[in-house]
């Protein structure tokens, strides 16, 4: 059985169909990235399978057991980590208090959710902090302080600096910190090297490489393909809401839709996607650093 | 039978739509500023005040007719809208949303002020200058001034209808609503539009003021705040920002009122706005005239919080203060003195309470005298009525404030920025019409009398010094109680909700859970202060507490900085004991917090101390 299965999930937005009746299947370990141009859903998808958006149709499995209808801190709770395209850090937080709120799932009395007894509990803990409480917290913040050190000298150095002070890069990389910080089974990256340059963009690559050989499955979106193309098991391929394609890198690559998804035809296109296509017919001529 | 019932309904429905067409043009002013600038104006409350004085003076102190009554009250109140657009708001069109809201508290702090220092608190009679004749219409009766207001109404809808639909500046107008960046990139003048936008909102407030007046013959200074939460609640019925919406909500308004007074009583009129206020926030956000039920989208998000670092207070520094605090007696024995200092510590009390909720969880609450409120009356009758001695009676009080508390702010954890803020304010007003009404256990309007004075181990605290002790030492317990759970995960949590409540949930954290125990140790704080304070005062009643008690808090709590616990007080010693200690400011004092609150927002978003 498959860790998570999306079983023709679609979201609607007032006739838009930003995601459209899109299955697929991520295996325990896996490392599945989803591409496609700008405005293929691929966001929204990611919204989805972590419950921030409800589907208008469809299912979400975790586990063999349906997600729909939960909330977005209940997928948390059971495992889905994800970071934010444009990066959510909390910037008036520190560093390392951004990481341990990635573990918030994991403190013991934050788990007895539900009962208003479970409320006064995490009171009553929080006020008297029972040599328990104490003890966990110093376990976690041990923890976020090994995760951030994963990081070399990026992040170690300002631990204890607000969030907001971090550049755009190394809010980046907490993200990714933060969300590690859950212990997740499943990691959702969306982006994770937007707006880095091609050096910073190679450290995150070895970075996931790393979580990969670790044995974490991740699911990716990202539109530098040689990235994609590095760390990827298998390649989702989505345009207007739509899965076109699906498979190994390679196989994706040289699939004519995804051509056409990304480059249009001869007959839609312009004069320049003719020339394109003249250059390369069985590749797609991605910019690659 | 059947007829008299029938003549009684339709006097009814005749009252109502006469209040409802002055509520749709309180309504449609807000709902132009709202489609405009994406702001609830509180200031608009003062304005519509300040046109029902510029009518009574010109009317019965200068004799002037009517219809130029009418001008010069459009020109006065036109002008005022302007003026306190580009002095007041326009320097925070890049700061959040809720900056320019709080801004337009600190301006009707500041007008409403002025009006008293001018006119005196006290109502006006403000006779009507039309015969009483009414005309028998079909069996219906309809006064002279029902005729105008409905003529005001109606030309006021259509010359707006004109202008919108017919002129370049309407469509200017139109074009900044639907989209403010793309309108500036097409040559329109937004700050020309913005101003327009005040300056018919002040003249329609100002019209309604003017009809208010002569309809119930009085003006006075208080009428603002009502009437600008009124204005709020049609607005909210037919959609923020729906012009149309917002005149159909004025009537709907003004006819649930009158139905409603006639069936349950003439307290009970100020209670309807307020439930429909809460249930359209949480049932219908859109109004009812949307099709989608969604809140508007995003542009309200992001609370008031600067990115800063918190000015380090040394601790040795803060323990000194303590122990300055808690000598002064010894060295000090003006009564005068320590009572205004006994204020100051019970309104700390509440100032931290208040950064609790809005400075560190993010959720900017404007209903915390209504904690008050509770916390005072469950002590009064437990003490009254169960003898339960005074220390128990605080603790038990404070509990069941936090539980109360907590369960009435349940319904607005579903809403947002400053949709909270809306939502408290009116939820504070609530407790305060409840405990109005119910008076088989609050006593009704007579309040509690003979409330007995504070007390611990038997020995009652009746001297200045005393009291002034006893309330320190409730502060530094509550202070404690309150470092305590900032300091422990919750604080983190609550802070991470404050900075980004998507990318919190987003790491499992159950919004509400947490929602709710800010709001429940916020109320416990807020409801011991409460308590405290009505066996300090032995009488209470259910305007003791009224919702500025709260705002003042708040601006106390932005002046300290928001979730600075040492500046919520530092804050709250400023505010209460500045003005006292120059004996003169006393009477300025609401004009004072006006303009510190305006200022601060303007300049020192982060406070004296820095957030935390």
């Amino acid at each position: 059985m498959a860790l998570l299965e999306i079983k023709t999930l679609s979201r609607n937005f007032d006739g838009v169909h930003a995601v459209d009746a899109v299955s697929f299947d991520v295996a325990e370990g896996e490392t599945v990235s989803i591409i496609g141009p700008n405005g293929a859903g691929k966001t929204t998808l990611f919204n989805l399978v972590t419950g921030l958006d409800k589907p208008t149709q469809g299912d979400i499995l975790f586990h063999g057991r349906s997600l729909l209808g939960l909330r977005s801190d209940q997928f948390a709770s059971r495992g889905i980590a994800r970071t934010f395209q444009h990066g959510r850090v909390f910037g008036n937080l520190s560093v390392i208090d951004n990481v341990l709120i990635g573990a918030h799932t994991r403190l013991q009395v934050a788990r007895a959710q539900g009962s208003p007894l479970g409320l006064i509990g995490e009171l009553l803990t929080a006020l008297i902090r029972p040599d328990t409480a104490r003890e966990e917290e110093h376990r976690l913040r041990r923890e976020a302080e090994e995760i951030i050190a994963q990081f070399g000298e990026r992040l170690t150095p300002r631990m204890n600096q607000p969030a907001y002070s971090l550049s755009y890069a190394n809010r980046r990389r907490l993200e990714i910190a933060r969300a590690l910080a859950l212990r997740p089974r499943v990691l959702l990256l969306d982006e994770p090297t937007a707006g880095m340059n091609p050096t910073e963009t190679q450290e995150i690559l070895e970075f996931i490489r790393t979580l990969k050989q670790k044995g974490l499955t991740i699911l990716l979106i990202e539109h530098k393909l040689s990235l994609v193309m590095q760390l990827s098991d298998r390649v989702i391929v989505m345009d207007n809401g739509h899965k076109i394609a699906e498979g190994l890198p390679e196989a994706v690559r040289n699939n004519p839709r995804v051509i056409e998804a990304y480059l249009g035809t001869k007959q839609r296109g312009g004069n320049n996607i003719t020339t394109v296509e003249t250059e390369s017919t069985t590749t797609i001529p991605f910019p690659l650093p | 039978m059947s007829e008299s019932f029938l003549q009684t309904f339709l006097d009814q429905t005749i009252n109502g739509l006469a209040i409802g067409n002055i509520y749709a043009l309180t309504a449609v002013g807000l709902a132009l500023i709202f489609g405009v600038g994406n702001l609830i104006n509180f200031a608009h409350g003062s304005v519509y005040m300040i046109g029902a004085y510029v009518g009574w003076v010109v009317m019965t102190k200068l004799q002037v007719p009517l219809p130029l009554t009418f001008v010069i009250v459009a020109i006065a109140c036109g002008l005022l809208g302007i003026l306190i657009e580009r002095f007041g708001l326009r320097g925070l069109q890049k700061t959040a949303r809720i900056a320019p809201l709080l801004a337009t508290i600190g301006i009707s702090f500041a007008l409403d002020q002025l009006t008293q220092i001018i006119f005196s608190p006290n109502p006006q009679s403000f006779p009507s200058p039309l015969p009483a004749t009414r005309i028998a219409l079909g069996g219906v009766n309809i006064g002279l001034l029902d005729v105008l207001i409905a003529g005001v109404g109606v030309t006021v809808a259509l010359v707006l209808f004109a202008f919108l639909r017919f002129t370049k500046a309407g469509w200017a107008l139109r074009a900044t609503a639907q989209d403010r960046d793309a309108a500036a990139q097409m040559g329109v003048d937004v700050n020309t539009v913005n101003a327009t936008t005040y300056a018919i909102a002040g003249m329609l407030g100002g019209f309604a003021g003017l009809l208010v007046g002569m309809y119930f013959n009085t003006v006075y200074p208080a009428m603002a705040f009502q009437a600008g939460l009124k204005g709020f609640a049609a607005n909210l019925l037919g959609g923020l920002g729906n012009v149309p919406g917002s005149i159909a909500g004025g009537l709907i308004l003004g006819l649930i009122e009158s139905y409603g007074v006639a069936q349950f009583g003439a307290t009970y009129r100020n209670l309807f706005a307020f439930v429909i206020l809460i249930g359209i926030l949480v049932l219908r956000p859109a109004g009812l005239f949307a099709s989608k039920k969604a809140l508007p989208p995003e542009p309200l998000t992001g609370t008031f919080v600067a990115n800063s670092k918190p000015v380090q207070i040394p601790s040795w520094a803060v323990a000194g203060a303590i122990l300055i605090a808690l000598a002064l007696p010894i060295f000090v024995s003006d009564p005068y003195l320590l009572q205004v200092l006994t204020n100051a510590w019970l309104i700390g009390m509440l100032a931290l309470s208040l950064t609790l909720v809005t400075g560190t969880a993010g959720q900017t609450s404007l209903g915390h005298a209504g904690f008050l409120a509770i916390g005072a009356y469950t002590s009064a009758i437990l003490t009254q009525r169960l003898h339960i001695p005074f220390e128990l009676s605080l603790l038990v009080s404070a509990l069941v404030t936090a539980v109360l508390g907590t369960l009435l702010v349940l319904p607005a954890f579903r809403l947002r920025a400053h949709y909270v803020a809306i939502a408290t304010l009116g939820i504070g007003e609530i407790v305060s019409q409840i405990i109005l009404n119910w008076d088989s256990v609050t006593n009704g309007p007579m309040g509690i009398a003979n409330i007995p004075p504070p007390s611990i181990f038997g020995f009652e605290a009746v001297t200045p010094t005393a009291v002034y002790w006893y309330s320190l030492v409730l502060l530094l317990i509550a202070a404690l109680f309150q470092l305590r759970l900032v300091r422990s995960h919750l604080g983190r949590t609550w802070r991470a909700i404050r900075e980004d409540d998507v990318a919190a949930q987003a790491y499992g954290i159950n919004l509400n859970r947490y929602k709710a125990l800010a709001f429940a140790a916020s109320a416990f704080v807020a409801g011991a202060s409460g308590a405290f304070t009505g066996h300090m005062y032995t009488y209470i009643n259910y305007e003791t507490f009224t919702s500025t008690t709260g705002i003042l808090a708040l601006t106390m709590v932005i002046l300290g900085g928001m979730g600075n616990m040492v500046g919520a007080v530092v804050g709250a010693v400023a505010l209460t004991a500045l003005p006292e200690v120059f004996r003169g400011l006393a009477d300025y004092r609401y004009l004072l917090y006006g303009i510190v609150l305006l200022l601060l927002i303007r300049f020192r978003p982060q406070g004296l101390l820095g957030t935390v």
